[in-house]
C-alpha cells in the first residue's frame, strides 16, 4: 500500500498539476490504460483492494484526503459505485446454475481471502495441473466439520490459476435446504452433487470440485484424521468418463485438524436433521466462541491429472473399470496427503 | 382445427393468429364461457369440454387437428379451485375420450406447464424433459399438469397415428399476462421468502403463440414437433434481481409465516399464493431447452431478462425505480469530495 500511495503522488507533483489536475481526476477511469509506467506500477497492487474497500464506498465513507491519493482512490470509488449501481438496479448476469460472477469475484471472494491468507495461511502446490480450458474434474479428500475445505479449495483455483479459472463445486443437498446458505451457495457457483448437474457443468467446459467422501469424510471422528472414507460410489469416475474429462486429484492438509472432532451428539444430531452433531474440545461448551477453527496452516496439492478420454464411450458402463479408476484417484490423494503430513514441520506453523 | 380455452387472453390472441396462416382452412374455438375478445372469423362455439357434446362438435365439424390450451391455474372470473381442476382434469379427459373415437384426427398439441418438475432443494439445478421430479407436486396446478400429461401419455399410446405434442411452458410473462406470477410481480412490495433467492425463467407471450402455432402444423423440414419439449426464454434471473429490475422493494419473511400471509393475501385476493407458487418462489425452477431447438427447431425471439423487461415496461415503475437509484449513485459520484473538490459533474458512466 505504501507504494501505491507515493508513486503517483509523484508522478503528480513532477507533473506540477495545480492546473492539470481537476481534468486528470475526472477521467482517470478511462485514462488508466494509457498512462505512463510509473501509474501503471502501481496498477497490480490495488487490484485485489479494490474489492474491500467498495464496502467503505458503500458507508458513503469519504476517503481519507483524496487530494493526496492520486488517481488510485478515484477508480476505486468510481469502480466501487458503479458496481453498486449496477448490483442496485439488477443490472447483472446470473448463469442457469445461479452463478453470479461478479458477486463473486467482488464480494464472496475478498471476504473469503483473509481467512485465506491470514488465517490459515495456504500454500498451493501444483496449479499448473489443472488446464488452462475445458472442463476437468477436480477431486479432493473431504473434512473439518464444516467445509471450510471447499471454499479455501475455490479461493485457492481463482487467487493462482493464470487464466481467471472458476471453481464449480458439487455440494450436499443439505446445502440447498438450509435457507440463506443455500442462496450463497448458488451465488458462489455451487450446485448439487448429481450425476446431471456436474455432467452438464464439464459439457460447458467449466472446472468442477467434487469431494467424494461427503459427510463420511468430513464428520469422520479426529482420530482418524487423513484416512480416506469410502469415494461414494465413483458416480464421479463415470461422470468424467462421459465427458472425457481429466480427473485432478487434490489432496489438503490442515483442514482436519480445525474441529478436533471427538465426540458425535447423535441424538441431537437427528433432531436437527443433519448428519452429525459434532462436539470437540472447544464446542458447544464455549458457545459461539468454541465455533472458532484452530488457525492451522494449510497447504492445498492438485496432483497430475488422469486422463478418461482415451477410453471407449461404452466405458462409463463398466463397473470394473471404474473401481479401479476410483481407487486410483484415491491412492493418489492418499499417498500425496502422507506426503505432504511428512514434510508439515507443525499443525500450525 | 379446433381450440379449446379461447375466452383467456393467450387462447383469444391465439386464435386470432392461426387463422392467418395459409394451412388453417377453419378455427372453432371452444370455451365454457363466451369470450371478452373477438377471435377474428373464428367459430364460437359455447361448450362446456367437461360435457359430452365435445365428440359431437369434433365429429360435425371433422377437426383434424386439436390445440388444447385449457389447462390452467386460475379460474376466469368467478370460479372456485374445485371448478378449474374439474376443467383441467375432467375436461382433458373428456377431451381424450372423444379424440380417440375419431377418425380425423391427425395432432393434438396440449399447453402444460414446467410446473410439472415440482420444485424442491433436492433436484437437480436444470431440469431436462425426461429429468424424473424428486418430490412430485402434491396439489394445486401442478398436480393437474401431471395428471394432464399422463392422460396424454395414455392417448398417444392407444392413437400411436396421431401426433402429440406437449409443451412445457415456463412461467408466462408479457404486457398481458393474467398469470398468478405476473399478479405477484404486481404487488407494490414484493414478499420473498427470509434466506432463498430462486432462479426464475420466463417465456413471452409471443413466443408462446408461436411455438403453438409451430407444433400445431406439419412439422418443417429437418425438425420433428411431436413429443414433449420445454419451452423458455434463454437465461435465468434472480427474485431479487426481478425485483431491483422492477424497482419493487422486497420484504423476506420467515418460512412459517410466509403460508400464512399467503393465505391471507390471497383472502384479500390480492393475489394466488398457492403452494405450488411458493414453492416456486423457495427453490425456483430452470429447465433445460436444447430439445426446443435442435428438436423443434424454434429459437426464442425473447431472453429471459428481455421477457421480463418487456413486462415491466407494461407495469409502470414501482416504488424504488432502478433509474432514480442510478440517478442516485451518479450523484453520490458527482460529491465534490469524491470528485476531489471539482465542480460537481455528471460522472462518466
Amino acid at each position: 500500500m505504501a507504494d501505491a500511495k507515493v508513486i503517483p503522488f509523484d508522478d503528480d507533483r513532477s507533473r506540477g498539476g495545480a492546473v492539470q489536475r481537476p481534468p486528470r481526476r475526472r477521467s482517470a477511469g478511462s485514462r488508466r490504460g494509457s498512462e505512463p509506467a510509473a501509474v501503471r506500477e502501481v496498477q497490480p497492487l490495488p487490484g485485489r483492494t479494490i474489492l474491500q474497500d467498495d464496502v467503505a464506498v458503500k458507508h458513503e465513507e469519504p476517503a481519507p484526503s483524496p487530494e493526496r491519493q492520486g488517481g488510485g482512490w478515484d477508480q476505486r470509488i468510481a469502480g466501487g459505485l458503479a458496481f453498486l449501481r449496477r448490483r442496485l438496479t439488477g443490472d447483472y448476469e446470473v448463469d442457469d446454475f445461479g452463478y453470479d460472477q461478479e458477486l463473486t469475484d467482488q464480494v464472496l471472494m475478498s471476504l473469503l481471502r483473509p481467512v485465506y491468507e491470514k488465517y490459515f495461511r495456504v500454500e498451493v502446490k501444483g496449479i499448473e495441473n489443472i488446464p488452462s480450458e475445458g472442463g476437468a474434474l477436480i477431486v479432493a479428500n473431504h473434512s473439518g466439520t464444516l467445509p471450510l475445505d471447499g471454499l479455501m479449495m475455490q479461493v485457492a483455483v481463482h487467487d493462482n490459476h493464470p487464466d481467471d479459472r472458476h471453481l464449480r463445486l458439487l455440494a450436499a443437498d443439505l446445502v440447498f435446504m438450509l435457507p440463506v446458505v443455500n442462496e450463497l451457495a448458488r451465488k458462489a457457483g455451487h450446485t448439487l452433487a448429481c450425476a446431471q448437474d456436474a455432467e452438464r457443468l464439464l459439457e460447458r467446459g467449466e472446472l468442477v470440485g467434487v469431494m467424494p467422501e461427503g459427510f463420511k469424510g468430513i464428520g469422520k471422528p479426529f482420530g482418524e484424521r487423513y484416512k480416506l472414507q469410502r469415494f461414494g460410489r465413483g458416480g464421479f469416475v463415470s461422470t468424467a468418463l462421459r465427458q472425457g474429462a481429466p480427473i485432478i486429484p487434490c489432496s489438503i492438509v490442515g483442514a482436519e485438524e480445525i474441529y478436533p472432532m471427538i465426540g458425535n451428539a447423535k441424538t441431537l444430531a437427528r433432531l436437527l436433521g443433519f448428519p452429525y452433531f459434532p462436539i470437540t474440545p472447544t464446542f458447544p461448551w464455549l458457545g459461539p466462541l468454541g465455533a472458532v477453527p484452530l488457525p492451522t496452516k494449510w497447504t492445498i496439492q492438485f496432483g497430475e491429472p488422469i486422463l478418461t478420454d482415451g477410453y471407449p464411450p461404452e466405458a462409463a458402463e463398466d463397473p470394473m473399470l471404474m473401481f479401479n479408476l476410483t481407487d486410483q484417484v484415491r491412492e493418489q490423494i492418499q499417498h500425496t496427503l502422507y506426503k505432504l503430513l511428512v514434510q508439515r514441520r507443525s499443525v500450525f506453523f | 382445427m379446433l381450440v379449446t380455452g379461447v375466452a383467456r387472453q393467450l387462447g383469444g390472441r391465439f386464435v386470432r393468429r392461426i387463422q392467418r396462416d395459409p394451412e388453417v382452412d377453419r378455427v372453432v374455438a371452444v370455451d365454457a364461457v363466451t369470450p371478452e375478445h373477438h377471435l377474428g372469423g373464428a367459430d364460437f362455439v359455447r361448450a362446456d369440454i367437461r360435457q359430452p357434446t365435445i365428440a359431437r362438435l369434433l365429429a360435425e365439424h371433422s377437426v383434424d387437428t386439436v390445440v388444447h390450451m385449457d389447462v390452467t391455474g386460475t379460474p376466469l372470473g368467478s370460479g372456485s379451485r374445485a371448478s378449474v381442476k374439474e376443467t383441467n382434469v375432467i375436461g382433458t379427459m373428456q377431451l381424450l375420450g372423444a379424440l380417440q373415437k375419431s377418425p380425423a384426427v391427425k395432432r393434438l398439441v396440449v399447453k402444460s406447464s414446467t410446473n410439472v418438475y415440482g420444485s424442491a432443494p433436492r433436484d437437480p439445478a436444470v431440469f431436462t424433459e425426461t429429468t424424473p421430479p424428486k418430490s412430485l407436486p402434491s396439489g394445486g396446478f401442478a398436480k393437474d399438469t401431471v395428471e394432464v400429461e399422463g392422460y396424454v401419455r395414455g392417448f398417444a399410446r392407444r392413437r400411436p397415428d396421431v401426433a402429440v405434442c406437449v409443451l412445457r411452458f415456463a412461467n408466462i410473462l408479457g404486457p398481458n399476462a393474467d398469470s398468478p406470477l405476473a399478479s405477484y410481480f404486481s404487488l407494490p412490495v414484493l414478499p420473498t421468502v427470509l434466506g432463498y433467492d430462486p432462479r426464475l425463467q420466463f417465456v413471452h407471450e409471443d413466443d408462446v403463440i408461436e411455438v403453438l402455432r409451430l407444433a400445431s402444423h406439419d412439422p418443417r423440414r429437418g425438425t420433428l414437433n411431436s413429443g414433449t419439449f420445454n419451452v423458455s426464454g434463454d437465461g435465468v434471473l434472480l427474485l431479487s434481481q426481478c425485483a431491483r429490475r422492477l424497482g419493487r422493494p422486497t420484504v423476506p419473511v420467515l418460512m412459517p409465516a410466509v403460508t400464512w400471509l399467503g393465505s391471507a393475501l390471497r383472502t384479500l385476493g390480492m393475489t394466488d399464493f398457492s403452494p405450488e407458487q411458493l414453492r416456486l418462489l423457495t427453490h425456483g425452477r430452470v429447465v433445460a431447452t436444447h430439445q426446443m431447438r435442435e428438436t423443434l427447431g424454434y429459437q426464442p425471439k425473447y431472453t429471459t431478462s428481455e421477457t421480463f423487461a418487456d413486462f415491466a415496461r407494461s407495469r409502470g415503475p414501482g416504488l424504488l425505480p432502478p433509474e432514480a437509484l442510478a440517478g442516485a449513485v451518479d450523484r453520490i459520484a458527482a460529491l465534490p469530495p469524491l470528485r476531489g473538490g471539482n465542480l460537481p459533474t455528471q460522472s462518466a458512466n
